[in-house]
Formats: C-alpha cells, sequence, structure tokens
C-alpha cells in the first residue's frame, strides 16, 4: 500500500513529477559522464596499449613513443639481446616515417610504419593480404579513399621530397596487398605499413639500422616489471616503458580531467538531492491535512515516512534511470567531438561505458534520494496530528 | 454499563504560537464525561468552545494538558506514540468534516488503508472493503475515485474508512457540515445503522438534526460542558468543568 501510495501521490501532479524527474535525470546524465571520463580514458588507453599483447615499450632515451622524430639505432643486435632475457616471448622493431605518394594531379602525404608484419602490433588486418615482401604494402582506408587506389594498384612511395627541385627520394614501387585498420592513428589519418627493411632502405636508416621504436611482449605478466627493470639496466640507449608506466603517465596528464570530472559529479548530485528535497517537501505541505488524518486513522509515523522516502526513491531512480540513457547518449556524442582531438588515437575513448560506472551512478543516486526524501518525511511523520487537522479546517 | 471512554478533569490548553511568551488559550476546561459502549453522544456548541479538541482527546489524536482519557479503563497517557497509533487503528473509527479521502486511490482502496496498516491480507481487505462500500450504498462506487464522487458519496466513503477495522467507538467531527440538508439526513441515517450494529458514536455538531438523532447531547462553551441532555449511562454523570 505504501507504494501505491507513494506512486499513486506522485502521479497526482504529472507535470511537476515528470519536469523534476528530467532534471534529476540530466543531473544523473552528468554525474554518468563524469564518472565514465573519470576512468574512461584511462581504461580505454590501456586496453589500446595491450591490444596486440605487447607490456613493454622501448623508446629512444628521454622520449616517449613516437613523441619525436629520434630512433635507436642497431636494431637488430638490440633485437639479439632482448631475446635472450627470460620472460621475452616477442620482440617487434617499428620505424616511423612520413611518406610521399606523387599521383597525376598531387601529392599525397601520409605516415608509414615499416614492421615485420609476422610479429607486428600496430594494425590489424581487414582484407586482403599482410606486406611481408619487400615490395609490398598494406593501406587504411583513408590512405585508398585519398590515392583513390585499391588492393593489387601499384604506387610510387618516397620518404623525402625537395619542393624547390621538387624532386623525391627515397622512392620505391609498392603494391598494396591489403587494406589494415591501425591502432594507434588519430582520426582521418592515412597511413600504410611497408616491411621494416624497405622503409629503412627508403630513409636512409638502413645503414645505422635504425628504428623509432621496439614493442615487447612477455609471456607471463608477472615477469613484465623485471623485465623491463632488467632492459632498462642494459641497453643504455633506450628507455623501456611498461604499460602500467605509460599509464601512470597518462594519470598524470589526466589529472585536471578527473579533477573537473570530480567537481561536476559533486554539483551533478548536488543538484540531485536539491531537486527531490524541494519536490517532496512541497508535495508533502501541499498533503498536510492527508497526512495528519493519516495519522489519525492509524497510520504508523514509520508507515508515513517510508511512504514519503519511496517518493523520493521512485523520483531519483526513475531519474537515474533516464538519465543513465541520456549520458550514454552525450556521452557518444562527447566522443565523437573528442574522437577529433588533435594527437590523440582515434581508438581512445574519453567516456568509456563501464558496468561499475553505471551501477556506481545508479547507487549514488537512489541514495541521494533517499537522503534527499528523509528530513520532508521526518517532518511528515513528526506532524502534530491534531494541530495540523485544526490548522487545516481553519485553512 | 461499561464506559468505552471516560475522561476526567480533561485538560487542554496551546499557546498561540510556539514562543513561551504568547497568549495560552485554554481549549479545553476540566471536562469529565463518560461514554457507554454502544452509546451515542453528540457534542454541541458554538465555534472555538473546545468541542474537535475534546473529541481529539478523546480520540487519542492529541494528548491532555491534565487529566486523564481512559479506554475501557486503560489510560491512554501510559501509550507511547507507536501504541496510541495502533490504538486508533484497530479501537476508532474517525470521521472528518472535509472527508479527507486520499485523492489518488479508488474508494474501495481508501477503504481498505487502515487494513493494510493493520496487516489484513489483501484478498480479506478487498472483499471486506467491498462489503463496507455496500453497506454505506456505494457498491457500485468502489473504483471511482474521490473526484469522481458527490461530497455525499465521500462522505460515505470516509464513514466506510471508519468501520473498516471493526472499531468500538466512531468518533465524527461535524460529519455532514458540507453537506446539504438532504445528503445530511442520508449520513445521520448511517449513524444511527452503525450506532445501531454496537459501535458507540461520539458526533461533533452544529447540526441541529444531527443532535437530536443522538441518544444524549452535550453542550459545551468556553472548553466546558456547560448542559447534557438525554439518556445517561447508568453509572456516568457529565459534570460540568471548572
Amino acid at each position: 500500500m505504501r507504494w501505491t501510495l507513494a506512486v499513486a501521490s506522485l502521479a497526482r501532479h504529472r507535470t511537476r513529477t515528470a519536469l523534476a524527474v528530467a532534471g534529476v535525470a540530466i543531473a544523473a546524465a552528468l554525474l554518468l559522464d563524469m564518472t565514465m571520463l573519470s576512468s574512461g580514458m584511462r581504461e580505454s588507453f590501456r586496453a589500446l596499449l595491450l591490444r596486440r599483447g605487447f607490456q613493454i615499450r622501448l623508446a629512444p632515451r628521454g622520449t616517449l613513443p613516437f613523441d619525436t622524430e629520434a630512433t635507436i639505432p642497431g636494431a637488430a643486435d638490440i633485437m639479439g639481446r632482448l631475446r635472450t632475457i627470460t620472460g621475452v616471448s616477442v620482440v617487434s622493431p617499428v620505424l616511423g616515417a612520413a611518406i610521399h605518394i606523387p599521383l597525376a594531379d598531387r601529392t599525397i602525404t601520409s605516415f608509414a610504419v615499416g614492421n615485420d608484419a609476422r610479429v607486428q602490433g600496430d594494425y590489424e588486418l581487414v582484407t586482403g593480404r599482410d606486406a611481408d615482401s619487400a615490395g609490398d604494402m598494406v593501406a587504411n582506408a583513408e590512405f585508398l579513399r585519398a590515392t583513390q587506389r585499391g588492393l593489387g594498384d601499384t604506387l610510387r612511395v618516397a620518404t623525402g621530397y625537395d619542393p624547390q627541385l621538387r624532386a623525391f627520394s627515397g622512392e620505391r614501387r609498392l603494391v598494396i596487398r591489403g587494406e589494415a585498420r591501425f591502432f594507434y592513428l588519430s582520426a582521418g589519418q592515412s597511413a600504410v605499413a611497408i616491411p621494416l627493411a624497405t622503409l629503412q632502405a627508403m630513409t636512409g636508416a638502413a645503414p645505422q639500422d635504425r628504428v623509432s621504436l621496439f614493442m615487447v611482449k612477455v609471456g607471463n605478466d608477472s615477469l613484465v616489471e623485471p623485465v623491463r627493470r632488467s632492459i632498462q639496466r642494459s641497453e643504455s640507449l633506450v628507455d623501456a616503458i611498461s604499460t602500467a608506466d605509460a599509464l601512470s603517465r597518462v594519470d598524470a596528464r589526466l589529472r585536471y580531467f578527473r579533477q573537473l570530472g570530480a567537481i561536476l559529479a559533486t554539483v551533478s548530485l548536488a543538484i540531485g538531492f536539491a531537486l527531490v528535497t524541494t519536490l517532496v517537501s512541497v508535495s508533502v505541505n501541499e498533503r498536510i491535512g492527508e497526512i495528519a488524518v493519516m495519522r489519525a486513522i492509524g497510520v504508523s509515523r514509520q508507515h508515513v515516512i517510508q511512504q514519503i522516502v519511496v517518493e523520493g526513491a521512485v523520483i531519483g531512480l526513475s531519474g537515474a534511470v533516464l538519465g543513465l540513457a541520456l549520458g550514454q547518449v552525450t556521452a557518444r556524442w562527447l566522443n565523437s567531438i573528442l574522437a577529433h582531438f588533435p594527437g590523440l588515437p582515434a581508438a581512445i575513448d574519453f567516456f568509456l561505458f563501464q558496468g561499475r560506472a553505471v551501477w556506481t551512478a545508479l547507487a549514488l543516486f537512489l541514495v541521494i534520494s533517499i537522503v534527499a526524501g528523509l528530513y520532508p518525511a521526518w517532518r511528515a511523520g513528526s506532524l502534530p496530528i491534531a494541530r495540523a487537522l485544526r490548522e487545516e479546517a481553519v485553512g | 454499563m461499561t464506559a468505552v471512554v471516560m475522561a476526567r478533569g480533561l485538560r487542554r490548553d496551546f499557546r498561540l504560537d510556539d514562543r513561551p511568551s504568547t497568549e495560552v488559550v485554554h481549549a479545553v476546561r476540566g471536562v469529565t464525561l463518560d461514554v457507554a459502549e454502544g452509546e451515542w453522544v453528540a457534542i454541541a456548541g458554538p465555534s472555538g468552545c473546545g468541542k474537535s479538541t475534546l473529541l481529539n482527546l478523546l480520540g487519542g489524536i492529541d494528548r491532555p494538558t491534565s487529566g486523564v482519557v481512559a479506554f475501557r479503563g486503560r489510560d491512554l497517557s501510559t501509550l507511547d506514540d507507536g501504541e496510541l497509533t495502533r490504538f486508533r487503528l484497530t479501537n476508532v473509527g474517525f470521521v472528518f468534516q472535509r472527508f479527507y479521502l486520499m485523492p489518488m486511490l479508488t474508494a474501495r482502496e481508501n477503504v481498505e488503508l487502515p487494513m493494510a496498516e493493520a496487516g489484513l491480507p489483501r484478498d480479506q481487505r478487498a472483499q471486506r472493503a467491498s462489503e463496507l462500500l455496500r453497506y454505506v450504498g456505494l457498491g457500485a462506487r468502489e473504483r471511482h475515485r474521490p473526484s469522481q464522487l458527490s461530497g455525499g458519496e465521500q462522505q460515505r466513503v470516509a464513514i466506510a474508512r471508519a468501520l473498516a477495522n471493526r472499531p468500538v467507538l466512531v468518533l465524527a467531527d461535524e460529519p455532514t457540515g458540507e453537506l446539504d440538508a438532504r445528503t445530511g439526513e442520508e449520513i445521520i441515517s448511517l449513524f444511527r445503522m452503525i450506532n445501531g450494529d454496537g459501535a458507540a458514536v461520539i458526533v461533533v455538531t452544529h447540526d441541529d438534526a444531527l443532535a437530536a438523532a443522538a441518544r444524549r447531547v452535550i453542550h459545551m462553551r468556553d472548553g466546558a460542558v456547560v448542559a447534557s441532555a438525554g439518556s445517561l449511562p447508568d453509572d456516568g454523570v457529565v459534570r460540568a468543568g471548572a
């Protein structure tokens, strides 16, 4: 009966209740988005780094992977030493370089990764076959669109261009063997993957066997940190960065996001609290006579309090459920905008949907709604019955 | 005859607001009365004479400043809030001038409310609510909400609600106050029926017809009983207050 009474009381002023629920929904959506934002980008970045199972990255000393154009010489020697470390199962060298594609009417500039197709961790093949011969390459959809070429087509690819002489250098003719989806690119960025030796030869990095980065896979997760320390000790030219290190650096950079998220989440909870308290208080004030009569005919103080608390909880829960849907929509919309954030991989989600975040937001709103209903409920339960009836009769 | 409710030296003082310095109103001044099982008593008197306050004290929805109210010999002042609420739920039926039905519930749900509070199973309370609505002549209106009922019909529903837990005492505060004369007559008939079925009835009223229907009429003025007319209980004497 208490549920019936609570829901019926809310249904009495449908527009007012709907507006309050809408207000709570907006606050809940904000809370959800902030909860998703506070951990989403970090989790998304972590998932991205571990996508192909490489837990350690070796960048030129003092840099982050692809942060500068610095390279590491003696790649083959380093790889040989890395493979001797206990726990290392796969080592994938990567060289990054800008490339130019002279077409009939224009020149396209793109990004190329040189790697070993058998152990690479930069892309996944969508169609066709991998670039496993010296004259092959795989390209992403953006590259194919920009060049208006398809699988099997041959392109002139150069790594250098002198605009004054209008001359290309490091030029090769490469056949597009497959289409790939690259993991670490910004939105809309075109790219190709070329066998490492080919790209080294094209860029002039071959004599010193230079690469931009090594990615290292460790067979057992518990060995990641010992392996990282071992690499750091033995290789003076590189910084060995584990996924945990990278995440802690990301954490430091995202501190402001999280602070902003925490502040906005608190504001949204305060708004939800104020909305529920206000609506329930107004509702109680309008029903003083009814509540006094309920108490007079024998409805217990606890049951009156429970009914009013349920009213607040119903508003809070309805608003929270609607807010979750609204939060999802706004998160996707904001994600689509932030996907174009310069320098960040498009695969990074700022607002990552996580079950824990949803339950946290729901639970927080439910608790807040119950707490928000407590004061008006207590007032209703403590009503001096005779006085309330007398004042109602006079009124 | 046994007294269902007994009042001794009842006083009820109010301050006009909660500040100690404000004027004290002596709403009820030393009322002593007994109401026997199955009796019908009307309390009459001018507005503001303390009738409703006395009714509230007798029904346990207010506590006296001094004096004693006993229900079947049990002093109500010994009951805490929860016990007093339970006492009202199971022993007393209240009828108010303004009906005070829950507007969002149907007539049947309104009648079911005290039974639900008393813990009666859903099917039993639905059955009894239907019976009570038939008893007050609203068998065909049980699914109607208060807004779909006339004033007289709403008061009938309120009376059915008052009877829900089979009270031995029915207290009514100006039950015909908002009704026209003809509808008031119907309500009086209903009270006659309720009293005839064994419940003691105390009504506060300005309505001469309703007062005349009672077996005993108590007149109040300035918070005190000033006169009583009609049959008195065998062992009860109405005494004017100080």
